[in-house]
């Protein structure tokens, strides 16, 4: 097998609230293949966001990586200078903000903001960096001669396309995308997600998708990445994790998301919330609102093992093919209301 | 018909859980106090027919609301400016205990139907009846009837509680705008919090918004639509702010408390997925227009518009093993300033021909279903 392109081993990333320090990322560990896309799934407030966006060292003012590593071709890109990190942004690691609504200067060009990264980062002369430009349009999907257009002349789904193509100008290795096709209709985001699948397959890239929606997950992520309360509950290949999850939490959002082509049924709520960061409960984060959990869970934090290459973090995974059928029904949730 | 809001009623305790999706027949008490106004709804064929007897409870006619959206002071001043037809001519008949769901993208006029409907805004052409009563016509202690009756269930439950005043609060207002005695507050209160399996305790009615969570919240939105006992709501993407796992959550409430109290529902979505959940009857819209109408399962089975099978197509699903086939719909957004002449999706359609760029498709019955299309339209 060969190298990960990025492997992130026990990432802490803590905010600093009052005067205490928020734990939102504690011990993330997962690998990201080359040419894979790799989904970070959970609940807002999980910490995917936050994983997100200490892979591009674009953190908020009052936050703090608190440990681990993330290697990117074997270098720790966390520890990187900011002026080499700087380097690598755009050529090698590009970020799609979840609301490119806000990420285009309203009162420049649309055309002129690629023309900037292709002949600043890019070193692209005046005319190949148009042509470019232009190519880079036409691939995801808009009319080239759109480039003088302004940023409020797009349309939601538009403006992604932009803030995607704008990620790919110079043909980075990694594109972490946080969120990218959440606020935008059906049609629009099936068109993006294939635009993406598109690029993988076409130009090799590997990407983050950091998003909620198990069926964008399902549609365009090789590997998926659960994450709950800071921790990862589960990881594996998509096939596996969805269709055979291991964690209570992944059967619970599975089980509360709408299948559009199988039967109506009846959906399941995880009920309660996730905890409180500034306190959270000892053993497995998620024993409060787990059905299954036991007195070991409240007291232990399991630990996330490797079950050929499908990793879980839960003392009672060996059990899940008896659990599974009961986290189906919504009864085994109800107590816990 | 509609006159001073009605003394609450109690409603008869709830039957035996109901079987999965089956709706409680409606009593003849309250089909009772339906205005006789047949005619209305055209008949339709086969097992639909005895239900379709029934006059509507609402009903819109040739509704539309146009928006002037000036490109700058001036040209507003002058009555110039580029004008959004945001509804644009549509009939829509709901019979009582109907759930519909009005799915389309962003900008189709979903919203804006759902407004019209309540009359929160009047419209540019076109009436809504409520049991047979033009809204225009209503004088205000009439129209503080309507009010009490028709509901909105807020998208974002965030905004749509005051955070500075209790939920206790915030569930008095409505009950206080419609003068409902003092003494039967607290009981209409404690029962609007049992539909939607929330505590009437105390300590949880004088907890402010921001000590409960989101789902929690979305339930107070629709506690609060509810506590008046209204017979028509209108839900906006009422889960499209909550976390995936407590979504389910919010529509099972939703579900259970339609069927109890056989309220009559329109849910707007973009997600047909949910629509499918929670609503026998779909209304696709696009720019502005109905572009088919049916039975949720038939239209999920096989849609027959090319928009619908474009939205049905586009849908992932849950599971990683489903093929999906590519997307039957031509690049492009729909731009209501400029809806393209004829039939308005003919400059994405991928089975567009002729007929379609100058002539407005009509409807055409097929089954239970109507179909705007000039695929489906024999003439």
């Amino acid at each position: 097998m060969t190298d990960p392109l990025l492997s992130v081993r026990d990432l802490r990333v803590a905010y600093r609230v009052g005067a205490r320090d928020l734990m939102a990322v504690e011990g993330a560990s997962f690998d990201v293949p080359r040419g894979a896309i790799v989904g970070l799934v959970g609940e807002s407030g999980c910490g995917k966001t936050t994983v997100a966006r200490t892979l591009t060292r674009v953190l908020a003012k009052n936050a703090r990586i608190a440990g681990g590593e993330a290697l990117f071709e074997g270098t720790d890109i966390l520890a990187l200078p900011e002026r080499r990190m700087n380097a690598l942004r755009w050529r090698d690691i590009a970020f799609i903000p979840q609301s490119a609504m806000n990420s285009l200067d309203p009162v420049y060009r649309v055309g002129g903001q690629i023309l900037e990264v292709l002949r600043q980062r890019g070193g692209l002369g005046r005319r190949a960096a148009r042509d470019r430009a232009a190519e880079l349009f036409e691939m995801v999907g808009i009319e080239p001669r759109r480039l003088s257009d302004y940023p409020h002349q797009f349309s939601g789904g538009m403006r992604q396309r932009v803030a995607i193509a704008l990620a790919l100008a110079l043909e980075p290795k990694l594109v972490i995308a946080d969120e990218p096709v959440t606020a935008l209709d059906v049609i629009v985001q099936r068109q993006i997600l294939d635009t993406l699948l598109d690029l993988q397959r076409g130009l090799g890239i590997s990407v983050i998708l950091v998003t909620h929606d198990i069926s964008v997950v399902a549609y365009v992520c090789d590997r998926v990445v659960v994450m709950y309360a800071g921790k990862v509950a589960e990881a594996g290949e998509t096939a596996a994790v969805l269709d055979l999850p291991f964690h209570p939490y992944s059967m619970g959002l599975c089980n509360a998301f709408p299948d559009l082509h199988g039967a109506v049924g009846t959906l399941t709520p995880i009920e309660g919330a996730p905890p409180d960061l500034l306190d959270p409960p000892g053993g497995c984060r998620f024993a409060p609102r787990c059905p299954f959990a036991e007195a070991r869970c409240r007291e232990a934090d399991p630990p996330l093992l490797d079950r050929g290459g499908h990793l879980t973090a839960c003392h009672r995974a060996r059990e899940a093919d008896a659990l599974r059928p009961l986290a189906e029904r919504v009864e085994t949730w109800a107590e816990m209301a | 018909m509609i006159g001073e809001p009605e003394a609450p009623r109690r409603r008869e305790p709830p039957a035996e859980p109901s079987a999965e999706g089956a709706r409680p027949a409606l009593s003849d008490a309250r089909r009772g106090d339906v205005a006789a106004d047949p005619g209305n709804l055209p008949p339709r064929p086969g097992p639909e027919r005895e239900a379709a007897e029934a006059p509507p409870l609402i009903e819109a006619r040739d509704l539309a609301m146009h928006f002037r959206v000036g490109r700058s002071i001036a040209a507003a001043l002058r009555g110039g400016g580029a004008v959004v037809r945001a509804v644009d001519g549509v009939d829509l008949a709901l019979r009582r205990g109907e759930s519909v769901g009005l799915l389309g993208e962003s900008g189709c006029g979903k919203s804006t139907m759902g407004r019209l409907l309540l009359r929160l805004v009047a419209p540019t052409r076109g009436e809504v009846r409520f049991e047979g009563s033009d809204l225009a016509g209503l004088d205000r202690a009439a129209m503080r009837g309507f009010r009490a009756r028709a509901q909105l269930i807020f998208q974002d439950p965030f905004e749509a509680l005051n955070p500075r005043i209790t939920i206790r609060r915030s569930l008095m207002e409505p009950l206080e705008n419609a003068r409902i005695p003092r003494a039967d507050r607290q009981g209409l209160i404690d029962r609007a919090m049992e539909l939607v399996r929330l505590p009437a305790s105390a300590e949880f009615l004088d907890r402010h918004p921001h000590h409960v969570s989101g789902g929690q919240l979305q339930r107070i939105v629709m506690a609060r639509a509810l506590i008046l006992e209204p017979s028509f709501v209108v839900a906006d993407e009422p889960v499209s702010m909550l976390d995936v796992s407590v979504r389910a959550g919010v529509l099972n409430v939703f579900r259970d408390v339609r069927d109890r109290l056989g309220l009559t529902a329109i849910y707007i979505s973009h997600d047909l997925a949910l629509v499918r959940y929670v609503c026998e009857r779909t209304v696709v819209m696009y720019l502005g227009r109905i572009v088919e109408d049916g039975p949720t399962e038939e239209i999920v089975a096989e849609p027959l518009h090319p928009y619908t099978r474009a939205l049905v197509a586009a849908v992932p699903t849950p599971h990683p093993d489903q093929s999906h086939d590519p997307l039957p719909v031509g690049r492009g957004a729909p731009d209501a300033r400029n809806p393209p002449p004829g039939c308005r999706f003919h400059d994405r359609c991928p089975r567009v021909h002729d007929r379609c760029r100058t002539e407005e498709p009509r409807a055409t019955r097929i089954g239970a279903r109507t179909v705007f299309c000039h695929l489906h339209d024999p003439a």
